[in-house]
């Protein structure tokens, strides 16, 4: 504990202090440690894991819950071609509003608890999600739609089976900006009482210094890792025509074969 | 102790005690007579965003003529500008606490790093995008490398380049609310320090979104003033 002894010029000046305060985060995050408080044991593996599962949780139901909401709406909006005000003014908003005034707003006036911290992350993660859906099925070649309902399919299979292949490079993108901003906030999660990686950042009183510096590494840590296995999967879903350095081969119009010539079919 | 700890810095204000205030109302009294205690967070938050975005355009920049002129310089800082924005703000203010200590500095440091991802690839695009024929012929007028770059492409590049300045400037004064996490104040502390008074939640929280309201129409204008050309085709 000496190095929190050493006070503010410590602080200030970096030096040894710096990475003994991240050695400490570490050894934060594998032993368990009696709090500031004295008392409890915080930190170590086993608390650290439930509050990681709790965070995922927490991000992955407002994650589900807000593709189910944008999704659907995103991919109809784009294939009738209305909305654009309304698809495009959401991720204006959504950016305009703090996440921090967004959570407070909840806390102040709606109540705490984790129905509440879910509902506000859910419509902090809609807006990315609606906009480049949108934008992807906008940017689907017109002459691919033409085709596909040359060819006899119906509007619902037109969706499915070419303007959503064909925009899934967009709608991941927007899949990630939800992820990054919705597994950031989730940090704030305590401030209404639901536990997440962000407690031992909120209740630093009880947590320390490590605790905080802990909690902030293994929750930076998770949001790349996350933002990395969207990224694989959203090249393991692209249809592989879509791909870079292969538009010559549209995967996803091989159903469609006149349309091989074409290849221009990249979104953006 | 508590020196080290950035929540420890806020000050928990104290209210007078009217009925409405003491349930944690939305009091328009209240607002009225307390108005005073938002004007600095306020300007701290100005600051913050300012700074940031200025210095945060400063560099990518210089990077992005950097990757103009050098293809292979673009994939790798695109990709660390993705990697950098992923990071979750708040912890990115809490762990540059040790390495460059509680204050304004180390938040600008994060706020920076987190315009790249818009800035940089704004202009690299912008740039690219211009046409090669628009090009040939400045080249065949005569106009040097440079005086296509300054004269040609960047001239044509403005529209999307301030696009990125906008989306930059909006995600900065909403990530600056939790700059208060490095210590540096701002509208986020003021909201942090009464998070259950609903009337300090509206007050911080709306001059935090009018901010960036006020922001985006101000480049938007500055758009249309360096773009003439646009307005005479879009009227």
């Amino acid at each position: 504990m000496a190095a929190r002894d050493g006070g503010v010029t410590d602080l200030a000046t970096g030096g040894p202090f710096a990475a003994n305060a991240f050695v400490e985060a570490i050894q934060f995050l594998v032993a368990p440690r009696e709090s500031v408080t004295g008392g409890v044991q915080v930190g170590g593996v086993d608390e650290m894991l439930t509050l990681t599962a709790n965070h995922l949780l927490l991000s992955f139901a407002a994650l589900a819950i807000a593709c189910v909401v944008a999704l659907p709406l995103g991919l109809w909006l784009g294939h009738i071609g209305k909305g654009e005000f309304l698809a495009i003014s959401a991720s204006n908003v959504g950016r305009a509003v703090p996440t921090l005034a967004l959570i407070a707003f909840f806390i102040a006036f709606v109540g705490i608890g984790f129905l509440n911290v879910l509902v506000a992350l859910t419509l902090l993660a809609i807006p990315p999600l609606l906009t480049n859906t949108y934008v992807g099925v906008r940017g689907v070649d017109r002459d691919a739609v033409d085709a596909a309902r040359g060819m006899g399919m119906s509007e619902p299979q037109i969706v499915r089976r070419v303007e959503l292949p064909m925009s899934v490079r967009s709608v991941f993108g927007g899949l990630q900006l939800s992820a990054i901003s919705v597994v950031a906030t989730a940090i704030l999660g305590p401030l209404a009482s639901v536990e997440t990686l962000g407690t031992p950042i909120v209740s630093v009183n009880v947590y320390g210094q490590p605790g905080l510096l802990g909690a902030s590494i293994l929750v930076a840590a998770l949001a790349i890792l996350i933002y990395v296995l969207l990224a694989v999967a959203q090249r393991g879903l692209t249809p592989r025509g879509l791909k870079a350095g292969r538009s010559d081969a549209p995967g996803i119009l091989r159903r469609i074969p006149f349309l091989q010539r074409q290849g221009s079919a990249q979104p953006t | 102790m508590s020196a080290l700890l950035p929540l420890a810095q806020l000050e928990i204000r104290s209210r007078r005690g009217g009925t409405c205030e003491s349930e944690d109302g939305f009091c328009p009294d209240w607002i009225a007579d307390n108005l005073d205690r938002y004007v600095s967070p306020l300007l701290e938050h100005v600051v913050l965003t300012v700074a940031s975005v200025g210095i945060g355009f400063a560099i990518a920049f210089a990077l992005a003529l950097l990757a103009h002129r050098r293809e292979w310089v673009s994939a790798p800082v695109g990709a660390l500008t993705s990697v950098l924005f992923t990071i979750p703000s708040v912890a990115a203010f809490l762990l540059l606490v040790p390495l460059t200590g509680l204050g304004v500095l180390t938040a600008i440091i994060a706020l920076v790093a987190y315009t790249q991802v818009f800035l940089f690839r704004n202009i690299v695009n912008g740039l690219s995008n211009v046409a090669e024929e628009t090009k040939d012929a400045a080249r065949g007028m005569g106009l040097t490398d440079r005086q296509v770059l300054w004269r040609v492409e960047l001239p044509l590049a403005v529209p999307e380049i301030l696009a990125g300045v906008r989306i930059a400037t909006v995600t900065t004064v909403n990530l600056a609310t939790l700059a208060f996490f490095a210590g540096a104040g701002g509208l986020g502390a003021q909201i942090y320090t009464d998070i259950t008074f609903r009337s300090n939640v509206v007050v911080a929280g709306g001059l935090a979104i009018l901010l960036a309201a006020a922001f985006d129409l101000m480049v938007l204008g500055g758009q249309r003033l360096a773009t003439p050309w646009r307005r005479a085709t879009a009227a």
